[in-house]
């Protein structure tokens, strides 16, 4: 038989029944828009460490305060802060394989200057920090040396900050509060947009370390160091260069790390948990919808072989072989599965977009979506289908003739 | 005659066995049929004519015996086989018409057309359409089972038997399911058929509707009882004109005589 007329042989048999096609087809809508729509979170996920990783900055290892354990009671990550602007020095002296370091110190605190005031982050940091953040000015400079050294009250600032207290303005020059300690702006970096997390990278200005401490904060502690390696082979290396220098100038002897070096791709795995976790369970929704569609296919197509024995008979005695029969069948059930598949497929692109709405996750539905949905359900359309129309296939012709 | 019979089939036997017990559902059955000719096979029900209808139709294969149909070699083909020579040499109509419900007359007709393996280029809704026509359906191509009589069914059943051409055209108690003039009918496009050189084997217990066969063979217990021509059979397209003449007058008048 032409494969035009099988196919519509197939659908007229399936619009006959247009409910009971519906009700069957259900299976496979659902279990494909699960397919979809965790592929739209997976796929999503994946953009999301990648922004993530290029945001945080180039081949980046961060040092964080690690656990300490005083008097045999573990405080847990953080509570141990033995981060000082000497370690930060001693990495950036000692390590052969990170082209650049930088201590961090924040602090959050009130801004006044230009039109108004505002809170927001402040960052004492290095020379290094705008090539370890892969981060450039928009205009005006960076601070130098010198005023690393000397603990200028300069500061570059973010570009939500200057958006805030400076609309109209050039802020290059001017004078901004910061805890009430007067800085000269010199610079404004350029727009970096929100991290993957939604939090806003720009709501931030930049200070030298030094002045940080002397005028600020006063906390000799470091919220972290970050550190940028040669190259990406050399993380792992260099991840390993970082903690024996840590131990070295903490002089450690044996006893566990007070800190602990971290890589991008770490962070950016720790960060996309939650959505591994989400998908895994679509993926187990996915999977039990396409077995219980399956089975509700190969149900309706065993019901329909034995209401239409007759016809096979007919087909049978006017010359259809076997697997004329056999074929009629599974197309049948191949076009039922894909006419679920796709609308599976647009149901998943609506679930999609409506669990980012939702949820606020980046979900992005590849083109190979549509290629999923169509492979799965026509797998399962011949899987399913496959039994049903075998059984249609070896019926005897006299006997179904017979059949009433 | 020099083209070589339709179906010659000698020594064929059928057994069945269910469980223990064999079942002889033919013991043996000789039968020549040439080219041209209409024949009745009659017998009662149990006589194993069914079994020698689903025989002759290639939809089963005998126990012992050989067939030979239109110079194929029937026994010892596979299943596949048997499809395809159904679908080349044979046309089938049955007693319940068995017709795709929900499908149009053309459409059913077209059917056998469409598992044609020869290859061959068809125009299958040209052929399909002149089958209609041939059995004076021509006005009902787009018509559904369920929108016509069951003479006018049966006649889609006969066009889509004859669409392939085939070698010999089997009947199965055509006229089971037909009233009395229906049957006329239905015999009247037989013999028509048959005129125009197409073989036909009927199979029926009626023996009104044998008398319009031009030899009749009768079947019981396995065995031919007896083959015997008809001298002067029955024009069925005679009845039917005296069955319309009686019934302008006196429609039962019509039926009895018809009877």
């Amino acid at each position: 038989m032409k494969q035009s007329t099988l196919f519509k042989v197939a659908s007229g048999s399936i619009m006959k029944n247009k409910m009971r096609t519906l009700l069957t087809m259900l299976g496979i809508v659902i279990g494909v828009g699960a397919v979809i729509v965790m592929v739209a979170v997976g796929n999503g996920a994946q953009t999301m460490i990648q922004n993530q990783i290029q945001g945080l900055g180039t081949n980046l290892l961060i040092v964080m305060p690690g656990s300490g354990t005083p008097g045999g009671v573990n405080q847990g990550a953080g509570s141990f802060n033995r981060l000082t602007v000497e370690d930060a020095e001693n990495i950036k002296r000692e390590a052969t394989l990170l082209s650049a370091v930088s201590p961090v110190i924040t602090t959050r605190t009130q801004v006044i200057g230009g039109t108004g005031n505002w809170r927001t982050s402040i960052n004492g940091v290095s020379l290094d920090y705008p090539t370890i953040r892969n981060w450039t000015t928009r205009s005006g400079t960076y601070f130098s040396d010198a005023d690393l050294k000397s603990g200028r009250k300069v500061a570059v600032l973010g570009a939500t900050v200057v958006n805030n207290l400076f609309p109209d303005g050039d802020p290059i020059g001017g004078q901004i509060q910061i805890g009430h300690v007067p800085f000269t702006i010199i610079g404004v970096m350029a727009a970096k947009g929100q991290n993957a997390g939604g939090q806003d990278q720009d709501d931030v200005i930049l200070i030298p370390y030094t002045t940080m401490q002397n005028r600020l904060s006063g906390n000799m502690r470091l919220g972290q160091i970050l550190a940028s390696s040669d190259s990406p082979d050399d993380i792992p290396a260099a991840q390993e260069e970082i903690a024996g220098i840590m131990r070295d100038s903490h002089k450690l002897q044996g006893a566990p790390d007070d800190f602990t070096v971290r890589n991008q791709t770490e962070i950016a795995e720790a960060a996309t948990s939650t959505t591994k976790v989400m998908s895994g369970l679509l993926a187990a929704i996915a999977s039990i919808s396409l077995l219980v569609g399956g089975i509700g296919i190969m149900n309706i197509m065993l019901v329909s072989v034995t209401e239409r024995t007759r016809e096979i008979g007919i087909r049978m005695a006017i010359g259809a072989r076997g697997s004329d029969v056999l074929t009629q069948f599974l197309v049948e059930s191949v076009v039922m599965s894909l006419l679920g598949g796709f609308v599976g497929l647009g149901v998943g692109y609506g679930g999609a977009a409506l669990l980012g709405h939702l949820t606020g996750w980046a979900t992005s539905t590849p083109l190979s979506a549509v290629a999923i949905a169509v492979g799965f359900s026509a797998a399962v359309g011949v899987f399913f289908g496959y039994y049903p129309a075998r059984k249609a296939a070896g019926l005897n012709p006299i006997q179904a003739l017979r059949y009433e | 005659m020099s083209n070589p019979p339709v179906i010659s089939i000698s020594g064929v036997k059928k057994i069945y066995t269910m469980g223990t017990n064999k079942v002889f559902a033919l013991r043996g059955v000789d039968l020549t049929v040439e080219p041209g000719e209409l024949i009745a096979v009659m017998g009662s029900s149990g006589s194993g004519k069914s079994t020698l209808m689903n025989i002759l139709g290639c939809l089963d294969v005998p126990t012992e015996g050989s067939y030979v149909l239109d110079g194929t070699r029937v026994d010892g083909l596979n299943k596949n086989q048997l499809a395809d020579l159904r679908n080349q040499k044979l046309g089938f109509v049955f007693q319940g018409f068995n017709l795709l419900p929900r499908t149009t007359a053309i459409d059913n007709v077209e059917l056998p057309l469409l598992y044609d393996r020869t290859g061959r280029k068809l125009d299958t809704r040209a052929l399909a359409a002149d089958a209609l026509r041939r059995v004076g359906l021509g006005d009902r191509l787009d018509h559904q089972p369920s929108e016509l009589s069951g003479g006018q069914q049966q006649r889609v059943a006969i066009a889509r038997a004859l669409v392939t051409s085939p070698k010999l055209l089997l009947a199965d108690e055509p006229t089971g399911n037909l009233d009395s003039r229906m049957t006329v009918e239905v015999m009247a496009l037989f013999q028509e058929l048959n005129e125009q050189g197409i073989t036909i084997v009927l199979v029926t217990h009626e023996p009104d509707v044998a008398q319009y066969a031009k030899r009749v063979v009768e079947v019981r217990d396995g065995r031919i009882l007896r083959d015997h021509p008809v001298d002067g059979c029955r024009r069925a397209a005679d009845d039917l004109r005296a069955l319309d003449a009686a019934r302008t007058s006196d429609p039962d008048a019509a039926l009895e005589e018809a009877a």
